[in-house]
C-alpha cells in the first residue's frame, strides 16, 4: 500500500473549513491541533456517499487524539483527559 | 358546563397538546408496522385507536412510507415483522460473550485487538454490518467511553439498539463538552487520576469497550462472567458488575 501522508505520533491540525453538505468532521475539532493516534485504512468518502455517489476515491482515515482541554475554552477535563475522533486525510494538515 | 372549574384537570381533546413520549426515541420501528391501513375494517369503523395524533412529523412520514410500500406489494407486513425480530435479536449479551472470552483467554484477547471482526466470528457473532470494529480495554490507568455526537453510531451487532440517552442531545453534547460531567450524570465517577479517553464514533469505526474484570471472580466460568458484563460497561459509562452486585440483581426468569 502507498505510504500514508501522516504518521502515528505526528501533530496535525484539522482544517477550519465550513463547506456545505454532509460532513463527518465535527465542528468542535475544526481548527484544533491533535496527534495521529492510529491509522484505520482507506474508506469510501461519506461526503459523496451521502448523495448517492460512489464515494471514490477512497480516503485515508486516521484516529486523531486531542487533549480535552485543548478543545474548549472552559477546560472541562483533567490535564490527562483525551478525546479521539476519526478524521479523513483531506481534512488534515501538518501542525 | 360550570364556569367555576379550575384549570388543572384535563379539558376536551380538540386542541393540540404535548405528550409525554420521548420524541424520536421512545417510538421506534416496533409499533409502526402494526398501524392499520386505510382499507382496514377497523379503520373504517373508527375502532382503531387514533394513534396518529400521538405521533410526530417524522413518525407519520415513516408510517405513510411503510403503507405505500405495502400497498405496492414491495414489502409485506410479515417481512417487516421479521426484520424487526432480527434487529431485536441483537442484544448486549453478544458483546458480553466477547468480553468474557477475552477475560479468560489471553490469546483470544490478542486476536480481538488485532482484528475484532474476525475474533467475533470465532464466537459465531456476525459483525459484517460494521466497517471497522475496534475493541478498547479499560484498565486501572485508562478509561474509555464512547459517544456519537453526530447521530447514534453504535456497535449494534454486539450491543443491539442504543439506549435512549445515548441518542439524546444531552449525552451527545456533554460527553465531549464535559465528559466527566456526563459520566457523573449517569451516576459514574471514574477516579480523578485516571486518563479518561472519550471516543467520538463519527465515521467508519464502531467501538466496543472491554471493561475491567472485577475482583473475586477467579475460577468463574465464561458463561457466569458474561453476566457481569453490562451494556453500559461496554459503552464505557460504567464498570462491570461486581459479584455482590450480580448477586443483588433479580434472577432473570
Amino acid at each position: 500500500m502507498d505510504p500514508t501522508k501522516f504518521q502515528v505520533g505526528q501533530r496535525v491540525r484539522v482544517k477550519n473549513l465550513y463547506p456545505p453538505g454532509h460532513i463527518r468532521t465535527c465542528p468542535y475539532v475544526r481548527g484544533k491541533t491533535g496527534v495521529i493516534n492510529r491509522y484505520f485504512g482507506r474508506y469510501k468518502n461519506p461526503e459523496l456517499l451521502a448523495y448517492g455517489k460512489s464515494g471514490l476515491p477512497l480516503r485515508e482515515l486516521y484516529w486523531v487524539e486531542f487533549a480535552v482541554n485543548d478543545l474548549w475554552d472552559h477546560k472541562p477535563g483533567k490535564p490527562q483527559d483525551k478525546l479521539r475522533i476519526e478524521i479523513y486525510e483531506h481534512w488534515l494538515e501538518p501542525a | 358546563m360550570s364556569t367555576s372549574h379550575g384549570h388543572d384537570h384535563p379539558h376536551g381533546h380538540d386542541h393540540p397538546h404535548p405528550h409525554g413520549h420521548d420524541h424520536g426515541n421512545g417510538h421506534g420501528h416496533d409499533d409502526t408496522h402494526i398501524l392499520r391501513r386505510k382499507e382496514d375494517v377497523g379503520y373504517l369503523h373508527d375502532t382503531v385507536g387514533r394513534t396518529e395524533h400521538e405521533m410526530d412529523y417524522f413518525q407519520i412520514r415513516v408510517v405513510a412510507l411503510l403503507n405505500v410500500l405495502r400497498e405496492k406489494g414491495l414489502v409485506t407486513t410479515d417481512e417487516m415483522r421479521r426484520a424487526i425480530e432480527d434487529i431485536e435479536a441483537q442484544t448486549p449479551a453478544l458483546g458480553a460473550r466477547v468480553v468474557a472470552r477475552a477475560w479468560v483467554d489471553p490469546e483470544f484477547k490478542k486476536r480481538l485487538f488485532m482484528d475484532a471482526k474476525e475474533a467475533c466470528l470465532e464466537l459465531g457473532i456476525d459483525t459484517s454490518a460494521i466497517n471497522h470494529l475496534v475493541v478498547l480495554e479499560n484498565t486501572g490507568k485508562v478509561h474509555h467511553m464512547v459517544t456519537c455526537t453526530l447521530c447514534s453510531c453504535y456497535p449494534r451487532p454486539l450491543l443491539g439498539q442504543p439506549p435512549t440517552w445515548y441518542k439524546a442531545y444531552p449525552y451527545r453534547a456533554k460527553s465531549v463538552v464535559d465528559p466527566r460531567g456526563a459520566l457523573n450524570d449517569l451516576g459514574y465517577n471514574p477516579p480523578e487520576g485516571i486518563e479518561l479517553v472519550v471516543v467520538d464514533s463519527n465515521a467508519d469505526c464502531r467501538y466496543l469497550i472491554m471493561p475491567r474484570r472485577p475482583g473475586g471472580t477467579g475460577g468463574w466460568s465464561e458463561e457466569k462472567l458474561a453476566l457481569l458484563v453490562t451494556r453500559d460497561s461496554m459503552i464505557g459509562v460504567g464498570d462491570a458488575l461486581t459479584p455482590a452486585e450480580l448477586e443483588a440483581r433479580p434472577t432473570p426468569v
